[in-house]
């Protein structure tokens, strides 16, 4: 017991602030901030897997993050058959064309020599298949995305429940993070710092601007829920009732009828949201505390152990007979497989996926904050971590704006500086986690809560 | 007739903007890896330091134009380009020495110090935006044009006009003064020597002499004379944004690593290698082939191979290919 308890102090301070919002701003924003924590929180634990664990160093989490939110829409959106009739059958084909690419290509490096001919035979593969590939998919995604452009304009996907898109949001990010990988993992770190940064910007960009695919900029809204919807909730004659219940007394004190209805009705509607928002905390802690016991199970197992001997000395875990590449190869796709959930589980809370919203700033530098400040290394630490984070993100503002009328209250109102101060107040939400990060860094390395070795 | 209008017209469409974008882009690159080389950590600030010494020349800018100060033809920003590398400078010393000094004697590991130099880009990012703000800003005055694409076409009756911005001109010419001194400095100076040597073996230098402090401030120098140059070159011919600085930190990165991290010509002529790839890459040729192919062969479709929207893609598609057969870079890294 008293060795956990930092991580109950840390937690219990981390539960009355979010309770402090709901005081005193309201409970759904409180319920709002809890839910990004936990997507959060996910995230930080799939950074944490390949930074804690195993020493990697991946600042592509952005990557990752958009494809499990790409993968929402190609599961859970109805599909678009007049779509599908004028240019599926080609995209099809163009599938079929790469993956002769890639077999082809792992045929030649296998059967023929390391030459020079063998270079330029895969070179000349790959420019005969992208030829290819432009010439099969060219009129295909024009036709594709001449159908209703307005609404659709895009393939849709195959139309099932939404939920399964978070598993396939784990595989793309997983396969993704094979292909990176298999080509990136031999380098230095900082070099594969660099690489995962710039791949991940290719991964968003090709979202961003392939519109057959999931429309691109022009968004995908309306996506299906795991939840009720507010507005069937508020017609539901078991809500109201339930509504009524818990607040009888306040409506009790209300005499005139027509008052009584107009009380009720503005209840409902508060409780219809924070009862989605409820559903939405009940699914994401429950995907929160599977992967706790997960990779908790995976630390202390002798697989983690031989994870952290490969992060501390690779050299004599390589002497002892560990296939460090493997393992590399096997972190990496976990703990991005685990961010693509995290990047799923964002699009199904916000309902709508938008590929131009995907900065690096935001989720790339954000996450790895949250993993160093939370604690590397330690599965409690990176969920404190996210916690932590996000909350100072979403709250900086507000913080700040209290800091500068306290320090500016005795300029007068219309001084310049002053107002510039207020205007700008949300940016100082950079400069909060900027300093926060310095600090963490400078006097304790090991993040809030450091990484705890179990000797057996 | 018609060769000679295909040519204007690459001329004009992928050459000039290739060759001002590249320099752009050399000398951040040259920052980069200056800093790799002596300081031995990849910062990841670097686009936002740039922006920084930008905000500074921007803000002086339209001082100067309220005094009624200008340079005639050449636009204002140029003359107040010394003081914003001052307080780019100053700047920087107090962030080294606040932070990147105490890793320093540490001797952290360059993971670690990459991951401070993020810390750093947050908080440079949150000061540029409470000074000035995250807004699009345009600072450029005086002569547009050198040459517009009317009067060329009036002076050589070709059906293709070339125009060339003064801050194209501008660019390129500042940019070769800059690098030009800079590897006289390197190559031919006691000091630069120095450097060099600090760079390539640190105990061996430290033997023979060489002051560790000296070496670094000088590294910061001449890294904020061409953060604050680049920013602003680049600021005068698109225009000032923070977060477009933030975002040009990716090309520049694979400008440094494409030409060798650690090298600084190899730098140069990476930000070359980036900015021609980008811009051949993603140009429509349909018309250069309609000029110089027989009218029966004309092509229909654009001819481009990849959409403008890949243009940052390109660049790092470059870098990887360049990662995985020669990680070492074009240009042989890690020498200075």
């Amino acid at each position: 017991m008293k060795k956990y308890l930092n991580v109950i102090a840390a937690y219990s301070i981390m539960l009355l602030l979010i309770i402090l919002v709901g005081i005193f701003q309201s409970w759904s924003i409180a319920l709002s901030i809890f839910n990004y924590c936990m997507i959060s929180a996910v995230m930080t634990m799939g950074a944490n897997i390949q930074w804690g664990y195993a020493g990697l160093i991946n600042f592509g989490i952005m990557g990752y993050t958009a494809l499990g939110g790409l993968a929402v829409v190609l599961v859970s959106v109805a599909p678009v058959p007049e779509a599908w009739e004028v240019g599926g059958l080609n995209m099809m084909v163009c599938i079929l064309v790469i993956a002769g690419m890639v077999f082809s290509i792992r045929y030649v490096l296998k059967k023929i020599k390391k030459s020079k001919q063998r270079n330029y035979l895969v070179a000349a593969i790959i420019i005969v298949g992208l030829i290819l590939l432009r010439m099969i998919s060219g009129p295909a995604i024009e036709n594709i995305e001449a159908v209703n452009p307005a609404k659709t304009g895009f393939l849709g996907g195959l139309g099932m429940p939404v939920l399964f898109s978070w598993i396939v949001g784990g595989l793309l990010a997983g396969g993704l993070a094979y292909v990176v990988g298999k080509i990136a993992l031999g380098l230095r770190a900082d070099y594969l710092a660099i690489a995962t940064l710039l791949i991940a910007e290719i991964v968003v960009s090709v979202i961003k601007h392939e519109d057959w695919l999931a429309r691109g900029v022009k968004n995908v809204i309306g996506l299906k829920r795991p939840v009720p919807y507010e507005i069937d909730l508020q017609s539901a004659p078991w809500f109201i009732n339930l509504v009524e219940k818990f607040n009888s007394g306040k409506l009790n004190l209300i005499n005139s009828v027509t008052e009584k209805q107009d009380v009720l009705k503005q209840l409902v509607i508060d409780a219809s949201s924070i009862y989605v928002k409820l559903c939405m905390a009940g699914l994401f802690l429950l995907v929160v505390v599977v992967l706790l016991i997960i990779t908790q199970k995976a630390l202390y197992s002798p697989w983690g152990r031989k994870m952290r001997a490969i992060r501390d000395n690779e050299e004599a875990a390589s002497a002892m007979g560990k296939n460090i590449v493997k393992e590399h190869l096997l972190i990496f796709i976990l703990g991005s497989a685990v961010v693509g959930i995290a990047g799923a589980m964002m699009v199904t809370n916000d309902g709508l996926f938008t590929p131009g919203s995907y900065r690096p700033m935001r989720y790339t530098f954000v996450i790895w904050v949250m993993v160093i400040v939370g604690g590397t290394g330690n599965n409690f630490g990176a969920i404190l971590g996210g916690f932590f984070v996000w909350f100072l993100w979403v709250q900086a503002a507000p913080i700040a704006l209290f800091l500068i009328n306290l320090f500016t209250s005795h300029l007068p109102e219309t001084n310049a500086l002053r107002i510039h101060l207020i205007e700008s107040a949300s940016y100082f939400r950079f400069l909060m986690i900027g300093i926060g990060l310095l600090v963490i860094m400078r006097y304790r390395p090991q993040g809030i809560l450091p990484e705890k070795i179990i000797k057996q | 007739m018609d060769f000679l209008n295909a040519l204007i017209l690459l001329l004009n469409y992928t050459i000039i903007p290739a060759l001002t974008y590249g320099s752009q882009l050399a000398l951040g690159a040259i920052f980069v890896t200056l800093i790799y080389g002596v300081l031995r950590f990849a910062n990841f600030a670097t686009g936002d330091m740039m922006s920084f010494g930008t905000m500074f020349a921007v803000l002086l800018t339209y001082y100067f134009q309220s005094l009624g100060i200008s340079l005639g033809v050449l636009p204002t920003a140029l003359l107040t380009i010394p003081f914003a590398i001052v307080m780019m400078i100053l700047y920087m010393l107090t962030i080294d020495k606040f932070v990147f000094s105490y890793y320093r004697i540490k001797k952290s590991p360059p993971v670690q110090l990459a991951m401070v130099s993020v810390g750093v880009m947050f908080v440079t990012q949150a000061i540029i935006r409470i000074i000035i703000g995250p807004f699009d800003r345009r600072f450029l005055d005086g002569e547009k044009f050198i040459l517009k694409a009317m009067e060329f076409k009036e002076m050589t009756g070709l059906n293709e006009g070339l125009t060339i911005k003064s801050t194209q001109l501008i660019t390129i010419v500042v940019t070769l003064i800059v690098v030009s001194v800079m590897f006289w400095f390197l190559n031919k100076t006691k000091t630069g020597t120095s450097m060099r040597a600090y760079s390539d073996n640190e105990d061996l230098a430290l033997l023979s002499g060489i002051d560790p402090k000296r070496v670094v401030m000088l590294t910061w120098v001449i890294a904020g004379v061409l953060a604050t140059i680049g920013g602003v070159l680049y600021g005068l011919d698109k225009s000032y944004k923070p977060f477009v600085y933030f975002n040009n930190m990716l090309p520049i990165f694979a400008a440094a690593i494409v030409g060798g991290i650690g090298n600084p010509f190899g730098a140069f002529l990476g930000g070359y290698v980036v900015a021609f790839g980008e811009i051949f890459i993603t140009y429509a040729y349909k018309k250069f082939f309609t000029y110089i192919l027989p009218e029966s062969l004309a092509p229909d479709s654009l001819i481009q191979l990849l959409s403008t929207d890949y243009k940052f893609a390109v660049s790092f598609s470059i870098l990887v290919i360049v990662l995985l057969f020669r990680p070492s870079g074009i240009f042989k890294g890690k020498i200075l």
